[in-house]
């Protein structure tokens, strides 16, 4: 059958689709590795084995640029297998909208991942804006010195994590985030939160909210690293932290922050 | 549903109220616990003679809520199987990671209590009775059957000590209960240097009005006249100890008004709306302005003993929900208002369910089954019925 096949190609035939094929080949690879490139973290791709003493991540929000999409916090619910059906998140994005009344009405519905709906006249609001949220994965962090058994830890590169099968599920950690960046994850039995996606950032990857932000709200970063893009944004802007006087030193730093979100 | 439950903005990860019913329990019993420890050495460490009648009971009833206190805690872990992990790798900076050795340790100085206070009750019974009550109280007495006036001495002077250890531990064992809440800088309910005091004050509270009814109730129930001395005199602390903790609880309350800081409008909107009924009317009238009013009535009216055992009953009873509505509020009241400052939620109760209110009533009856079953092993009257003193 297959000789048969063989038989009938002639060898100029035979020739065009051996040149389709490798010129489909090469551009094929070129946008992937196009693809791969643009969602590196660091300005350097990781030579080898990754080493945490080398790295201290941060990540920059800058809520100016934010439009509510919610596309961060839908790929983060897809990559980090969030269940969608419960009200749960690692991420969210949080609407502020200041009314004419000075009233001032936050919300973020299903955390923004199905974007917001306008259900205020536009003539009736002062000024709106919109605040994507993250575990900060704080220097100081609450939640590890809550844990009684040491089941969530900080890392040498800076971020906060959950050893899921030594967790007890006493949740005391989650009453002690003050920012509401964690929650129980039923399945698993245990506390579960924000990892900065370091499945990926170990690789040379970028978190998939960052990643997945169509206007460049979210950027992540070495600080480690003084070119790093996150060091250019500390550098130059006037940036601040949630709730400062916790003194739970976030390393997620925004940039126009407003006095009403907390 | 859930929509009509939230009243402003939450954070969406706080829509599930994480600590329920159960986590209102373990602050109570504990509670229970410490206070009634804390009333038997009243006559162990302090020699308040007329406390004798009950002393003894006292530790029982200590002993039985103690096995129970953990209980709610290990029902409501994700993974209940890993709980001893806080024993074997504790987490020193974390304010819970202490319960297992202080538990364990008060758990220790409570039954060698008891061992010491009825030592010669089990070596009597030991040698009084044949086939396996012989065998139970002889292992009971540990095979130790001296009990020689010397023997004796030794054992109260040893019951002492103990006490007197056990009476820095039952008030850490609850304070610390108290930091728990109060060392979360994230809840500005909860955070207060206050909090380990106040708990302790309405832990010792609960614990004598609990031992008063207990007495009461178990006193009609053998057909012997209430020891109206011993039953004043408990009434007389429990009055004390309801005004230290009146005092504390609107002192904080007061300085978090008169201080007003950024989480007042939140806080305002807690007590007003979300627990006024709770907090207002169970924990501040019924639970301490009316006991404090009839006990203090206990305190001035000359004889009229039938009176006076019902103005009591009725404080005890009312001290005891009142002392509950307390854990109720610090626990779900601090999980109603959201750490965003801008919203609250509400907990409902669900009955069937491994963390609703089925299991929470089990976990508070089984300690009375064990007392039950205490007090028929080591009845802690039999001098009293006699009549020797």
């Amino acid at each position: 059958m297959i000789g048969e096949i063989k038989m009938k190609l002639s060898r100029r035939e035979f020739a065009r689709i051996g040149c389709r094929v490798i010129i489909g080949a090469t551009a094929g690879s070129a946008i992937i590795e196009s693809i791969v490139t643009n969602s590196v973290a660091s300005e350097d791709p990781p030579k080898g084995e990754y080493d945490w003493k080398e790295h201290l991540w941060g990540y920059v929000i800058d809520t100016r640029k934010c439009i509510g999409c919610g596309r961060c916090a839908n790929a983060c619910k897809l990559e980090n297998e969030v269940p969608f059906d419960e009200p749960v998140y690692r991420t969210w994005v949080e609407r502020y909208r200041e009314l004419k009344d000075k009233d001032v009405k936050i919300d973020s519905p299903n955390g923004g991942i199905n974007g917001f709906i306008d259900d205020v006249p536009a003539e009736e609001i002062n000024k709106a804006f919109y605040v994507p949220k993250i575990c900060n994965h704080c220097e100081n962090p609450p939640c590890v010195q809550v844990c009684p058994v040491g089941a969530t830890f900080s890392t040498e590169d800076g971020v906060v994590l959950v050893d899921y099968k030594y967790c007890i599920g006493c949740r005391y950690c989650i009453q002690g985030c003050p920012y509401g960046a964690r929650y129980f994850n039923t399945e698993k039995g245990t506390a579960d939160k924000c990892t900065w996606c370091y499945h990926r950032i170990t690789k040379g990857l970028l978190p998939a909210c960052v990643q997945a932000c169509p206007v460049g709200a979210r950027i992540f970063g070495d600080l480690k690293n003084p070119e790093s893009e996150v060091n250019k944004i500390l550098d130059k802007e006037r940036i601040n932290v949630l709730k400062p006087d916790l003194g739970t030193k976030p390393k997620v730093y925004y940039v126009g922050l407003d006095r009403e979100v907390r | 549903m859930v929509e009509n439950l939230i009243w402003g903005y939450i954070y969406p990860n706080e829509a599930e109220i994480q600590w329920s019913i159960l986590i209102v329990l373990y602050p109570y019993i504990t509670g229970l616990v410490a206070g009634a420890f804390i009333a038997s050495s009243l006559y162990h460490v302090f020699g308040k003679k007329e406390i004798r009648p009950v002393a003894r009971f006292a530790l029982l009833t200590a002993l039985a809520f103690l096995l129970v206190a953990t209980m709610p805690l290990l029902t409501h872990l994700g993974h209940p199987e890993r709980g001893i992990e806080i024993m074997f790798t504790p987490h020193v900076t974390s304010a819970m990671s202490g319960f297992g050795y202080i538990y364990s340790f008060y758990l220790i100085i409570v039954v060698l209590e008891i061992w010491l206070s009825f030592r010669e009750d089990i070596v009597n019974k030991a040698l009084s009775s044949h086939g396996w009550k012989e065998l139970l109280y002889s292992v009971l007495a540990l095979f130790s059957f001296d009990i020689s006036e010397k023997a004796l001495h030794d054992d109260e002077k040893l019951a002492k000590r103990l006490a007197i250890i056990g009476i820095p531990s039952a008030a850490f064992l609850h304070g610390y209960v108290g930091f728990i809440f109060g060392g979360i800088k994230a809840n500005p309910w909860w955070s207060t240097p206050l909090m380990p005091i106040i708990f302790l004050m309405s832990a010792i509270v609960s614990g004598i009005a609990l031992l008063i009814l207990l007495y009461i109730v178990s006193t009609v129930f053998r057909k012997q006249k209430i020891d109206h001395n011993c039953l004043q005199s408990l009434a007389h602390y429990l009055w004390i100890f309801l005004i230290l903790d009146v005092v504390l609880e609107l002192l904080e309350i007061v300085s978090m008004k008169y201080e007003s800081l950024e989480e007042i409008d939140i806080i305002n909107r807690l007590l007003s709306e979300k627990i006024a009924t709770t907090f207002y009317g169970v924990q501040l009238t019924l639970g301490i302005f009316i006991p404090f009013v009839l006990l203090l009535l206990v305190g001035i009216i000359k004889n009229r003993e039938t009176l006076k055992l019902i103005m009591i009953s009725i404080s005890s009873i009312f001290v005891v929900i009142g002392v509950f509505a307390m854990r109720w509020n610090v626990v779900i009241g601090g999980q109603e208002i959201s750490k965003s400052l801008s919203g609250t939620m509400t907990y409902v109760p669900v009955f069937y369910s491994i963390e609703g209110v089925l299991p929470a009533i089990i976990i508070l009856i089984i300690p009375f089954i064990i007392l039950i079953v205490l007090t028929k092993i080591l009845p802690p009257w039999k001098d009293m019925d006699k009549g020797v003193e």
